[in-house]
């Protein structure tokens, strides 16, 4: 773990070395008077070795100093801290959205293989699965909020339950690109188990169907669909830049994406490192819970 | 998309592609028992290969079939829904959307082929070395896999983009940089089961330079999964390409491509929906001619379905 943190750092780092041109003439624009760029040079230690550049780098993201955005004026961590909630809270209510929809289709679609059922739902799932999501989510847009104004058309709303509202369309397009892949897999998974020992040995006990399929069956096609959700963490955050953006929502997607537009590098490196760190401590939290869920797995 | 199933593991990799058949891949005795099954894998091969062929011949002969230029303005049928004279309606400059969309499908359709044809490169060339000679050349390149992996690939493809500056080419540049991991992993995984069959020891007794034994003898028997893996992935990067127009950072509006095409429909959401939502329907419909052809070629190249 420590040397793939060390790597992201590096990358990170690198980002900004590879601006074309000077960074600092970059950041403030062609017409900046010349001592304001040799400031900001100053300040961001450019004028100094690359080796030294980057362990002065490193110092500062360990004590979560992230530096300063050139647009807002303020500190980055700060700035981020306020836009990370948003982005956190869209990817948990996706998750959760992920789960409640792929469950019942992936347990449905496999104790009914090859029926009508299954295979029109697979067939709606390819579909899902190339919708580029800023285009579901203006379609969504359209018709939920515009059309039938069931839901707001942009912002984030104040308090818990607004927030539940607010998110619900871009959790739901975010949740949508996902599903078919858990479905699949869980699908899948459901099938093996139907076919291995410890079912049949359940079936021949004489056990009621219903606590195969709950005891037996589901319990252990669950622990490679959790990995999956775990794994898919990082694609669930490219999903969050997409719609805060086409939703409007104050996440660190959107942030992400005005700060390109501003130049405002240090944030750009720092929401890119920041969701980086996120996919790994997911990634730690979901080998966690395997190990929990798959007892034959105890990590070394 | 096909970014995590990569990340779930090697194993179900070509298996897992994107697909109606694929998702349960039949033992064998039950394919003895229904005969009809191969042929039906099979048609689902030529079913997307005709899709596929269809949408190509599309893109090169756009110009003919589209009956208006892509960028003709026509001020007197200004956002007009779809009706007889544009079956698919016109957006605020009077332009046919039928037409852009037609012309779009060169642009969109080279953009997925580019994209996937660097880091395919690149994936295979470094996941050869490490499955093939591992020790520290192993070591490093699967280390910097990890490090590249680490980050969310649309993510890190928006930072290097949004540094390099917008445009399609940049683009490229960025998906050559983090896209070649899958292939590397992907590639090292079967080269280290590979290395060690007997027809790789003999070729290797024969006196065969490393590269030769590589290009020669172990890669044709192992590329198949990398290459269903490819035809996936094509879609995932023209839907990249339509994302990154959509934030400004891929192709500029008046360019006829698919996503800049949406992005400008945004504009005018309320009243005149098919500007944005047509363009969406060509991607889906390119999506799924990709996905059902790499279905069909995974369950081809499948050693087993016999």
């Amino acid at each position: 773990m420590i040397p793939v943190l060390i790597g992201i750092t590096l990358i990170v780092f690198t980002l900004v070395q590879i601006i074309p041109g000077d960074p600092a003439t970059t950041m403030l624009g062609v017409h900046a008077r010349p001592e304001s760029i040799e400031a900001l040079n100053r300040e961001l230690g450019l004028d100094k070795p690359l080796w030294r550049q980057y362990v002065y780098y490193v110092g500062n993201v360990a004590t979560l100093d992230l530096g300063e955005s050139l647009k807002f004026k303020v500190s980055v961590a700060s700035l981020l801290r306020k836009r990370m909630e948003v982005s956190l809270l869209l990817i948990a209510y996706a998750t959760v959205l992920i789960v409640a929809i792929s469950l019942p289709l992936g347990v449905a679609t496999a104790l009914k293989k090859d029926s009508p059922f299954d295979q029109a739902v697979r067939a709606l799932l390819m579909v899902t699965m190339v919708m580029p999501g800023f285009w579901v989510g203006i379609l969504m847009l359209i018709l939920f909020s515009i059309k039938l104004g069931l839901f707001p058309v942009s912002g984030y709303g104040e308090g818990a339950v607004a927030h539940l509202r607010h998110l619900f369309l871009p959790a739901l397009t975010i949740a949508l690109s996902l599903t078919p892949i858990q479905v699949r897999s869980l699908r899948g998974s459901i099938l093996e188990a139907m076919e291995s020992d410890y079912v049949k040995t359940a079936r021949a006990k004489g056990l009621r169907e219903r606590t195969v399929v709950l005891g037996h069956i589901l319990r252990n096609a669950l622990i490679p669909a959790v990995t999956l959700l775990g794994l898919s963490v990082g694609y669930l955050m490219g999903g969050t830049v997409i719609v805060e953006n086409v939703f409007s929502l104050p996440g660190a997607g959107k942030l992400l994406v005005e700060s390109i537009g501003a130049r405002d590098y240090p944030v750009v490196q720092s929401t890119t490192l920041i969701f980086a760190v996120l996919v790994i401590l997911v990634n730690l939290a979901t080998d966690l819970v395997y190990s929990f869920l798959d007892p034959r797995v105890r990590l070394g | 998309m096909s970014r995590v199933a990569s990340v779930a593991g090697e194993p179900d990799r070509a298996a897992g592609s994107t697909g109606v058949a694929t998702a349960a891949a039949p033992g064998l005795r039950e394919v003895a028992r229904r005969p009809g099954l191969i042929r039906w894998r099979e048609r689902n091969l030529m079913i997307g290969g005709v899709l596929i062929l269809a949408i190509v011949l599309v893109a090169v002969f756009a110009p003919a079939i589209a009956p208006r230029g892509a960028q003709e303005t026509d001020y007197t049928a200004r956002l007009e829904s779809p009706n007889r004279d544009h079956p698919l309606g016109t957006d605020n400059l009077g332009r046919d959307i039928l037409s852009r969309i037609l012309h779009g499908t060169r642009i969109d359709l080279r953009v997925g082929a580019i994209s996937v044809i660097l880091p395919f490169l690149i994936g295979t060339l470094l996941g050869s070395l490490a499955g093939y000679y591992g020790g520290w050349i192993d070591t490093a390149i699967m280390r910097l896999v990890d490090v590249v992996q680490a980050f969310p690939f649309l993510i890190l493809i928006i930072a290097i983009v949004a540094v390099l500056g917008p445009g399609l080419s940049n683009m490229y540049i960025a998906v050559a940089l983090v896209a070649w991991v899958t292939y590397a992993r992907l590639l090292r995984g079967e080269i280290l089961v590979a290395k060690h069959r007997e027809y790789v020891e003999a070729a290797r007794a024969m006196g065969a330079r490393d590269a030769r034994v590589i290009g020669r003898h172990i890669l044709p028997n192992v590329i198949s999964s990398a290459l269903v893996f490819a035809m996936a992935d094509v879609i995932l990067y023209i839907v990249l390409a339509a994302s990154l127009s959509y934030l400004g950072l891929g192709a500029r509006p008046p360019e006829p491509e698919w996503g800049a095409m949406i992005t400008e429909g945004r504009t005018f959401l309320a009243t005149a929906w098919w500007i944005s939502a047509f363009p969406g329907l060509a991607i889906v419909l390119t999506g799924i001619a990709f996905s059902i052809f790499g279905d069909g070629l995974a369950d081809a190249l499948r050693p087993n379905r016999r």
